[in-house]
């Protein structure tokens, strides 16, 4: 017992190196959204292009959306652009565009050119919804279910990988909740 | 002379440029009095950028930490209290917007660790002094030991 006591310190050593070392493979920028499981927020914002009537949760389509938010100002934003041109062809979900921090001018010149994936686009110059919705940069997307439960934030630009591992398990169990109902 | 006049002029510049600089981001918030400026001063120092991780809201010049702090301005506007604020944060941010985590069971380790650690060591310390001292034995050299002795000493 005398000589095994002397080896506790190294063992804690040990211990709090591998526990450390662990901590270098982790990427802090990763937060979990405190957002998912709650409501998507309530909202009032006029568009992208249609900037003389305000749009609330009511204009949401039922069944299952995503909302993406997106600036001019992001690349990322760019990146992502041509697989959200593809997603828009599904009708599994609407895609609504959260544009987050924007001048109107731009954004309405970004989807004239780059072409309109969305829905219909907020336009949330202040950023209150984004905030409400725990927005911390662009681009981010969210899986809004038929119960307008957000079930999914994801943070970074959408690519087929992505989809496939993050979002399609997702969206059959959504589905699957749908047609028993719930 | 002109020398030296130009010298006075380029020390005393350089005194104005590197007086100190208040680095905070530049908002233009008018509080109705002292108390609320104060509260927002204070929240924005204890709030964390959730972009910019490293800083705290009234530190950092991003986007989100504008919306952040505007957000703050007017709910405490609205009158809401410093507690409401941080509960409104933390509900769409999570803990991680808070610099002084909450006590929680997730938190216990960070909050008590340190005072655990320390009781550890005391215990630690107060059971190795108290420990009897072993008999001690006193070592005698041999001669052929004392002999050597000698002559390392001598030899300095």
């Amino acid at each position: 017992m005398g000589k095994l006591i002397r080896f506790l310190p190294l063992v804690l050593v040990v211990a709090l190196g591998v526990v450390l070392y662990r901590g270098l493979s982790l990427n802090p920028m990763e937060l979990p959204s405190a957002m998912i499981g709650k409501a998507f927020p309530e909202f009032s914002l006029y568009g992208v292009y249609d900037a003389k009537t305000l749009k609330t949760q009511k204009d949401l389509k039922s069944g299952i959306k995503l909302v993406n938010v997106w600036g001019t100002w992001c690349p990322s934003c760019r990146v992502e652009h041509d697989f959200l041109m593809q997603l828009s062809k599904s009708d599994r979900f609407t895609i609504y565009g959260l544009n987050y921090d924007d001048e109107r001018g731009l954004a309405q010149n970004w989807l004239t050119t780059l072409g309109n994936p969305y829905e219909f686009s907020l336009f949330d110059e202040e950023g209150k919804l984004s905030v409400n919705l725990g927005v911390y940069a662009a681009p981010e997307t969210f899986v809004i279910d038929h119960n307008n439960i957000i079930r999914k934030r994801f943070a970074g630009p959408l690519n087929p990988n992505v989809w496939q591992q993050e979002f399609e398990p997702l969206l059959a169990q959504i589905e699957q909740e749908q047609k028993a109902g719930n | 002379m002109l020398l030296r006049l130009l010298s006075v002029f380029i020390i005393s510049l350089v005194c104005v440029f590197s007086l100190p600089v208040d680095a905070n981001a530049i908002d233009t918030y008018e509080f109705k009095d002292e108390v609320t400026k104060t509260r927002f001063n204070a929240l924005t120092k204890e709030l964390r950028c959730p972009k910019c991780q490293n800083q705290n809201l009234a530190d950092s010049n991003s986007p989100i930490a504008a919306d952040l702090r505007r957000e703050v301005y007017d709910l405490l506007k609205q009158g809401k209290a410093d507690i409401e604020i941080v509960d409104f944060m933390v509900a769409r941010y999570g803990e991680f917007v808070l610099y002084r985590p909450r006590v929680s069971s997730l938190t216990y380790i960070l909050w008590f660790g340190p005072a655990f650690l320390l009781l550890g060591g005391v215990v630690v310390v107060v059971y190795v002094l108290r420990k009897k001292p072993k008999e001690k034995t006193t070592d005698i050299l041999t001669d052929e030991q004392k002999s050597q002795l000698d002559n390392i000493l001598k030899d300095k």
